[in-house]
């Protein structure tokens, strides 16, 4: 045998371990919820059966907190999205003694352990009446993912040529209509990575709509298939792997979504080596 | 290689991003005349900043110094460095301090890192088939959210989850890993969450050393072993330091994940310092000491995101 093909075959049957090793939980996943009787075992159910998702696909248990989510993150990511191209547009283009500060502390600030913060916030919350209101979590989660949103807009925005906008300034737009007309959707695709980025990010927040949401209608998925599920004394498992899937599935597909439309090297893991 | 080297995604550590071009030395922009108000578009995102994250940063500096309770409505006295002398005082904060050291050593720098590292590699000489199908099992891991991900590694774990099935097919002994163990449970938890991080950043950081050294090395000799200790690990070691970085400061915060899985139990066998910090501000209702906790850590993962700005040497 070459040594390189006994290299490729050592290398494939190392990978496939560790994959076997890292699909196990994944499979239970599947499996179970298409097990009426699933247990905590990986097994192969005896009569598969969409039993399970017919069993959670009700308001209370589904759509509800689906649907609490989509507010949630959507109105979040909106709100992010549209402050950090804001945001870049100057940072991107003008040059000033504050501008490097500026952009130090934002790069900093996206490192800090946000749950540390969590307690401070819920004090906060509490005092001026946010607690428990979709609006107010929906601003600190638009805040918690904004510095990285601003650090990655401002970078794909240093990629964008300024030749069409001086054109534009010549002709007297102002800078919002160079930003809105020219600027960004010559960024397309970085504006869609930062956009799906950013709600991937905010639909499997846990810690943040735990902690500052209470009633029950109105806490989204993370937190409700914890609350319906959580209490491990008497589980349906089926129906929790049932409601574990359609909850990822939305996160799966715009990870998917992005990754094809990239490819390449350009994207936050190849650039973020430093 | 489609898959993994689109290094896209649920980065779950907020990296950062390096300029990818332009933006350096363009002397052709701000040549116009300077006015404040062209810096006003920074202002929504600003506003929101102070409001939302610099408010409650520097709410929690004054908390922490207070004796803050949920409970007694009025009693909220400044008691200086009290909390923090009670914390490092107090057995269970010291557990916590001890178990996030062991959470973050075994599952980000020994496990993800590694692990992130030993797949990168395996991938640039595997074949296609298998390198596809295992970026994405790995990948896939990553990206499903966390509180998912803390349900799938319960069942794992749990007596009779798969883990002892296969311990038991195996004839090897079998027990109940989240009450034996539960420390090394969650890290492995979060080594399976998190370690599709450090394989995209590694695949990026491989594929940028030239062919050439590699087989300068080859011809001269150096074997398998030599050639990572003194090619490879030498030339990709910004992005190792990178990488280490981004994965301690996500370890630190993790919390969805150990509480889903633990509660931190049991008793407080896998309380690290988040789950200690929400147990004493919510269930204890002390958010006085709560705060002083968070402070601490808030404190630990600003010195290392300084050095982490540092280390990134930025231009901007």
């Amino acid at each position: 045998m070459k040594r390189a093909t006994r290299v490729r075959l050592a290398s494939d049957a190392a990978l496939a371990v560790v994959a076997a090793a890292f699909l196990l939980p994944l499979l239970w996943l599947v499996l179970s919820s298409l097990d009426a009787e699933a247990d905590l075992r990986v097994r192969l159910p005896s009569s598969p059966t969409t039993e399970n998702f017919q069993a959670v696909l009700t308001d209370e248990i589904t759509f509800t907190p689906m649907l609490n989510s989509l507010l949630l993150c959507g109105s979040a990511t909106l709100l992010t999205v549209a402050c950090a191209a804001l945001a870049a547009y100057p940072l991107s283009r003008y040059r000033s003694r504050f501008s490097r500060p500026y952009l130090l502390t934002i790069l900093f600030t996206t490192c800090l352990p946000i749950t540390a913060i969590m307690v401070p916030v819920y004090g906060l919350f509490v005092q001026v009446n946010l607690v428990d209101t979709m609006y107010g979590t929906s601003l600190f989660l638009a805040t918690s993912q904004l510095p990285f949103s601003i650090w990655l807009m401002k970078n794909f925005m240093d990629g964008v040529p300024t030749v069409l906008e001086e054109a534009a300034w010549t002709d007297g737009a102002s800078m919002l209509q160079t930003l809105t007309r020219i600027v960004l959707p010559l960024m397309g695709p970085g504006m869609t990575v930062v956009m799906i980025y950013t709600f991937i990010q905010l639909w499997g927040n846990f810690f943040v709509p735990f902690m500052l949401l209470l009633s029950p209608d109105q806490l989204p998925a993370s937190v409700s298939i914890f609350t319906f599920f959580g209490n491990y004394g008497s589980v349906i498992y089926g129906q929790l792997a049932a409601f574990s899937i359609l909850y990822s599935t939305p996160v799966l597909l715009l990870y998917i979504l992005i990754s094809r439309r990239l490819g390449g090297g350009f994207a936050l893991g190849g650039a973020v080596k430093g | 290689m489609s898959t993994v080297s689109t290094a896209s995604g649920p980065v779950s550590k907020g990296g950062p991003a390096v300029p990818a071009g332009g933006g350096k030395g363009d002397d052709g922009r701000g040549v116009r005349k300077a006015r404040p108000l062209r810096w006003l578009p920074l202002a929504p995102a600003t506003v929101l900043l102070l409001l939302f994250l610099a408010g409650p940063i520097g709410y929690c500096v004054w908390i922490a110094f207070t004796n803050t309770q949920l409970t007694g409505s009025s009693t909220s006295d400044f008691v200086g460095l009290d909390n923090f002398r009670r914390a490092f005082a107090d057995d269970n904060f010291r557990n916590a301090v001890w178990l996030t050291l062991v959470f973050t050593f075994v599952s980000s720098i020994v496990g993800q890192n590694t692990i992130g590292l030993a797949l990168a590699g395996l991938m640039r000489t595997a074949s296609r088939p298998v390198r596809t199908a295992t970026g994405a099992v790995v990948i896939a891991a990553w990206v499903l959210p966390e509180i998912v991900a803390a349900f799938l590694l319960y069942a794992f774990f749990r007596r009779e989850g798969t883990l002892n099935a296969i311990l038991d097919w195996l004839h090897l002994p079998s027990q109940n890993w989240l009450f034996t163990l539960p420390i090394l449970a969650v890290s492995f938890a979060n080594v399976w969450r998190g370690t599709a991080f450090s394989m995209l950043i590694y695949s990026a950081a491989l594929s940028e050393i030239p062919k050439e050294i590699t087989e300068a090395a080859e011809v001269d000799g150096a074997n398998g072993v030599r050639r990572l200790w003194f090619i490879t690990l030498p030339m990709i070691r910004r992005s190792i330091g990178t990488n280490l970085m981004l994965n301690t400061l996500s370890t630190l915060s993790v919390f969805g994940l150990i509480w889903a899985m633990t509660r931190g139990g049991p008793g407080n066998r896998s309380q690290t310092l988040p789950v200690f910090m929400y147990d004493q501000a919510f269930l204890k209702s002390l958010i006085g000491y709560g705060t002083a906790v968070a402070l601490l850590l808030l404190l630990v993962g600003a010195l290392f995101s300084i050095v982490y700005v540092r280390l990134l040497k930025v231009e901007v």
